[in-house]
């Protein structure tokens, strides 16, 4: 579904991404994980079109996207949600689930629009009990379920994950690992970027592993939670053995 | 000198008594106060878009008020006619300053910026000083001239306009903001724009859009003032930072604080230039805007930066 081949980026004059490829197959959830400062963000930026892709190719399906603009990648079926989650802060709950279906309003699909807010309440009632408060008095959990609903808001092909569980507590993280697993149940491609490499390559198909800038590692994630170097590196096994020596 | 004059001659004052005199500077403060209004809500519709301060929305309200000169003196439009020309003409104006001073450098910081919106000030009134001259130009009133008794008082029918053309302008922002896709669209990108765009957002159509709005709301701010003061290619100058001041006083960004900014802007300069001298009015407004600035740059309304809308 997804091709990014061999794509590189730069910030003013400082390469970022050196020659980065991956693929993420149809229904699949692919893992990308990585140090922090790897460039999963910029990978993940420069396919949602916030950033220039000078040199490679990213292809959805046949089509390349790698030149078109952010809008013409959300109307391509991709949707990202963003590190941090970005919500819409000074207005409500629903209208941050509206403007995430902004060219679905240009093309005149308000009855489908509604059905689709109704799904997102089913998938987080917390966000349908909210849904006339301001977003920026959510917490954090709320936040970034509100952040998923606004993305799912596109009816995206592929779903981008920026670190969806960054600065939450383990019980709120694991509703929303539980929730990414029934999206995909529910037909929607993953690419997961995700600090608990663990919790990231045990619900996920395949991974990659990167590090300033090139895929050093990808497998089977069931193979890279059983790698030696993943588990010293990005799951914390192996520190024992050194304070124990 | 900018001066408006919307009160009765000076020496019908003395017929009057203190407390009338006092009703008197109100209902003056109350229609200054609503075109500083105006102009403040013209800062906040480019400010809530882009955080950029147009240091050339004086500029618009000159732009609304000799280009209905023009209507009406060249084309022999009737002031209606000639209003909505001016209107779309300095849309049209602000259009223009988007694509040819802000767009090119949409990376810029928004710093840079505003000091091309002060440049482009300069620009917008040498060019206008070339075409219309530097003499000032009268608006006739709309609805006559006859003064409305008011408790002693009397109100100008054009202060009616003035009030009236304000609050349905801030009604309609809200309206636009609070309610339609469109504005709902405009304040996303300004608080979060990277998330706009992931949401198929066209951020620099919604600079473009909040240019031409703004520009509607300046040159209207422009017209209904005609009657009142008369209009000159360097009335933008007093005019921008007086509503730039009722801005800030109500928190920039806040449209309901924008109107409490400008009338009570209004009212202290009316009262201050009518119990003490008129000489200290426009020095009212800016010992207000430095104290604004220095102890509550939120505003008097203003909380903080995620209520606004
Ligand atoms: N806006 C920026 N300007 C310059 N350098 C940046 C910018 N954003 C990120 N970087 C740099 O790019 C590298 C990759 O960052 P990022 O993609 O955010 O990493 P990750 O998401 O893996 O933590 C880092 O070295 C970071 O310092
Ligand atoms: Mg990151």
């Amino acid at each position: 579904m997804l091709k990014v081949r061999n794509i590189s980026t730069f910030y003013d004059r400082i390469q970022i991404l050196k020659g980065v490829s991956i693929h993420v197959g149809e229904g699949e959830i692919v893992a990308l994980i990585g140090a922090n400062g790897a460039g999963k963000t910029t990978l993940i930026n420069a396919i949602s079109g916030l950033l220039s892709v000078p040199d490679g190719t990213i292809m959805l399906g046949d089509r390349p996207i790698h030149n078109l603009s952010p809008v013409k990648i959300v109307k391509a079926g991709i949707s990202q949600v963003p590190e941090g989650r970005l919500i819409f802060s000074p207005l409500t709950v629903e209208d941050n689930l509206k403007l995430g279906a902004y060219l679905r309003y240009r093309s005149k699909e308000k009855d489908e629009i509604a059905q689709s807010i109704e799904e997102v309440y089913s998938l987080f009632p917390l966000l349908k009990e909210r849904s006339s408060q301001i977003a920026g008095t959510l917490s954090g959990g709320e936040q970034q379920m509100l952040a998923l609903g606004r993305a799912l808001m596109a009816r995206p092909r592929l779903l981008l994950l920026d670190e969806p569980s960054l600065g939450l507590a383990p019980l709120v993280s694991a509703q929303i690992f539980k929730t990414i697993v029934r999206l995909r149940e529910s037909g929607v491609t993953i690419l997961l970027v995700e600090q608990n490499a663990r919790a990231a390559l045990r619900m996920s198909d395949r991974g990659y592993v990167l590090e300033t800038g090139t895929v050093v590692l990808q497998d089977k994630a069931q193979r890279l939670l059983e790698n030696k170097e993943v588990q010293r590196a990005y799951l914390g096994k192996g520190k024992k053995e050194i304070w124990d020596a | 000198m900018w001066g408006p004059d919307t009160g009765p001659p000076r020496h019908e004052y003395n017929n009057m008594t203190f407390e009338q005199q006092i009703l008197q500077y109100l209902i003056t403060g109350v229609t200054v106060g609503s075109i500083y209004a105006l102009i403040g809500m013209g800062f906040n519709i480019i400010y809530n878009a882009t955080e950029i301060i147009n240091f050339a929305q004086g500029e618009f309200v000159m732009l609304g008020g000799l280009l209905t000169v023009s209507g009406m003196q060249l084309l022999h439009l009737p002031v209606p006619f000639a209003a909505i020309l001016a209107i779309i003409g300095v849309s049209i104006v602000g259009i223009a300053l988007d694509r040819a001073a802000i767009r090119p450098l949409k990376d810029a910081s928004p710093i840079t910026l505003i000091i091309i919106t002060i440049g482009a000030s300069i620009f917008i009134r040498g060019v206008a000083s070339l075409i219309w001259g530097k003499e000032p130009y009268l608006i006739p009133a709309f609805s006559g001239e006859e003064p409305i008794p008011f408790f002693g008082a009397v109100i100008q029918p054009q202060s009616l306009w003035v009030m009236g053309v304000a609050l349905i302008v801030v009604l309609s922002l809200r309206q636009f903001f609070g309610r339609t896709l469109t504005g709902k669209a405009m304040l996303a990108t300004a608080v979060q724009p990277r998330a706009a765009k992931l949401v198929g957002i066209d951020a620099s159509y919604m600079v473009l859009l909040s240019f031409a709005l703004s520009g509607a709301v300046g040159a209207a701010a422009g017209i209904v003032i005609g009657p009142i003061s008369m209009v000159q290619y360097d009335m933008g100058v007093m005019l921008g930072l007086k509503g730039f001041c009722a801005a800030i006083i109500g928190g920039i960004g806040h449209p309901w604080g924008v109107v409490f900014g400008g009338i009570t802007l209004g009212i202290v300069e009316s009262l201050g230039a009518g119990l003490i001298s008129s000489g200290y009015k426009d020095a009212i407004a800016f010992v207000i805007l430095l104290l604004m600035l220095f102890f509550r740059p939120q505003g008097v309304l203003g909380k903080s930066k995620g209520d606004r809308v």
